[in-house]
């Protein structure tokens, strides 16, 4: 299929519409209760955007880093303190700088991958989650020398405007989160987004095609960093509304790890399912555990089960389908199609 | 043949001085020297270990020999990388298929076309008007590779997927997509049958006959090697035996003991 608009074909455009649709109108339309976009939807596309990020290094350039959280740390202090102290930059531009300022510690946290690579090069990478956080946590600077350790977000204000009713940063997050996607598919699909495979596939062969192997991996782990970096910042300021250190512990980047390689490694819309899923599920367990035995199982048995089934769910899908849910999903649309034709 | 050629044979336009290369103890290559002129179809022939993959590898930049020098299109290079050669228009394909396996045929070979992509990035991101310009030639190029080579039917298949046969064809197509002037071909018939050996010399002089490429490939099957080169080097046990066409290779005394075995 020949592409129409950019990289995308007829389908995507019509996908792109039907999602817009029910992201801006029927979502707003319909969803009135706050409990839906405070801690569903909008966590939601924020770690969609984080796992995007981990997507780009992981998916596409094959290096295993595990460090999402500490980039999505540096941005979210980034913000605070650029929304603080250069209050001219406005709340935009101090989301893009401070995925920049991420982007350079991606840089920076990138460069054992041109020297280890596997299993050493997350351990490598996990440098830059311990070091990032507990940056922050040793000089009082970046906290604004509050005490408390908690520091509450500032109010989100564009151009004079607030946006403080979650509806309001639902419609923010829908706006960056559907910018960023876009730019990451042209990339993709483009001949960054081949470098990265090319990489990722058969380094030496891409090497012998010209590819620089430093620049490539260097790239992709900067990049991957400004988007944990932008949803980090918009985590804290639209779903934690508070910024502590600890909120970004290693226990999140291995949430963001597990939705990208349940969404399926290498596929942006993976990142949007494997998130949705990882959010979801223990949301589905708990109304099940409350509505079906009605409490009869306690609540902190029904989260150890869903660590089983999380576990359970990985090796399935590695054994099985390494290409996660994006790849179930692809596959069970084909099946769809050529019963379809068959009739 | 030699008489009508659009391209004639020139000077040396690659040539490899004293190469010597070991690993700890073991010795690759022994003070290894061999030329390659403009235009001609080179081959390197030797038994098994004989050291003509070790030979690709240290032109090409993969592995760094302990002695010796590469010349280059005039230049001595002093610091070899794939990336270097790649850049200076010299391309190669791998003895065990070193194809991107994830991705289609068409995007393997655009792979091929990176030296020939000068966006970056953030241009790409945005889709600004000279990327998608830039995409359209290099896609193009791609095409008539993938039509040149009779694969079109296989184009959006992930290379993964194809019978050795095809990959064979499909990484010749990435080295021929970089417009390299030199190519390295290690085993390009490797595994094939009569049929697909066939086809595959026909695209190897077609090649070498309307672009002017110069090929540097190691072959183990002699009739196809008489046949398709210009000149033959011998390698036995990291040594050079034997050089020049191949009637003279093939009456090469120690040649032809180094093939049969030879009674002490």
């Amino acid at each position: 299929m020949k592409p129409i608009f950019m990289t995308y074909t007829k389908n995507d455009i019509i996908n792109f519409c039907v999602l817009m649709v029910l992201g801006l109108v029927i979502i707003p339309a319909f969803i009135k209760t706050e409990y839906w976009y405070t801690s569903i939807l909008i966590p939601w596309l924020c770690l969609a955007l984080a796992t995007i990020g981990q997507q780009i290094v992981m998916g596409y350039t094959g290096q295993l880093a595990l460090g999402a959280a500490g980039f999505m740390a540096a941005g979210a202090f980034a913000c605070f303190n650029l929304i603080l102290r250069v209050p001219e930059l406005g709340f935009f531009g101090s989301l893009i700088v401070s995925g920049l300022i991420a982007a350079a510690f991606g840089i920076l946290f990138g460069l054992p991958s041109l020297k280890v690579r596997g299993i050493y090069l997350m351990v490598a990478t996990l440098a830059s989650q311990f070091f990032i956080v507990w940056m922050i946590d040793k000089f009082g600077w970046f906290k604004n020398y509050d005490s408390s350790g908690i520091i509450t977000a500032q109010d989100i204000v564009i151009l004079g405007v607030p946006f403080t009713t979650p509806l309001a940063m639902y419609l923010i997050i829908v706006f960056v989160v559907t910018i960023l996607t876009l730019l990451a598919m042209n990339m993709a699909r483009g001949s960054t987004g081949r470098n990265w495979m090319a990489v990722r596939d058969m380094d030496i062969a891409a090497e012998s095609m010209g590819v620089s192997l430093l620049r490539t991996k260097v790239q992709a782990f900067a990049i991957s960093a400004f988007y944990c970096g932008v949803a980090g910042a918009l985590f804290a300021f639209t779903y934690l509304k508070s910024l502590e250190p600890v909120a970004f512990d290693i226990k999140l980047s291995f949430k963001i790890l597990f939705m990208c390689i349940l969404g399926g490694l290498g596929t942006i819309n993976g990142a949007f399912i494997g998130a949705a899923f990882i959010l979801l599920f223990p949301v589905l367990l708990n109304s099940v555990g409350n509505n079906v035995f009605h409490g009869a199982i306690d609540a902190t048995i029904i989260s150890s089960i869903e660590q089983v089934i999380f576990g359970l769910l990985m090796i399935v899908f590695m054994i099985y389908e390494p290409l996660g849910m994006a790849k179930l999903w692809e596959t069970i649309k084909q099946k769809f199609k050529s019963k379809k034709s068959k009739k | 043949m030699a008489a009508d050629r659009k391209f004639k044979i020139g000077k040396p336009i690659l040539e490899v001085k004293n190469i010597s290369l070991s690993f700890g103890g073991v010795k690759a290559i022994t003070d290894t020297t061999f030329d390659v002129l403009e235009h001609e179809v080179r081959a390197i022939i030797g038994p098994n270990g004989a050291g003509k993959s070790s030979m690709l590898n240290c032109i090409n930049g993969i592995y760094k020999p302990q002695k010796g020098t590469v010349y280059f299109k005039g230049k001595t290079l002093s610091k070899i990388t794939p990336n270097i050669m790649a850049q200076m228009g010299l391309s190669r394909t791998f003895q065990n298929l070193a194809l991107f396996k994830r991705m289609s045929v068409l995007d393997n070979i655009l792979v091929g076309r990176k030296l020939h992509t000068k966006t970056n990035f953030l241009e790409v991101a945005l889709q600004l008007p000279k990327v998608k310009k830039e995409e359209k030639i290099n896609r193009d190029r791609s095409e008539e590779i993938i039509e040149f080579l009779e694969i079109e039917d296989i184009k959006n298949t992930p290379v993964g997927k194809l019978p050795y046969g095809l990959q064979k064809k499909v990484e010749l197509g990435r080295a021929l997509a970089t417009d390299a002037s030199v190519l390295l071909l290690d085993e390009p018939m490797a595994g094939m049958n009569i049929e697909e050996k066939r086809d595959m010399c026909r695209f190897i002089l077609k090649v070498n006959d309307e672009i002017g490429t110069t090929m540097v490939l190691i072959e183990h099957d002699m009739g196809v090697v008489m046949d398709i080169s210009d000149r033959v080097v011998v390698l036995d046990y990291g040594k050079v035996i034997g050089d020049g066409t191949p009637d003279e290779v093939r009456s090469n005394k120690k040649v032809i003991d180094a093939y049969l075995g030879v009674e002490h």
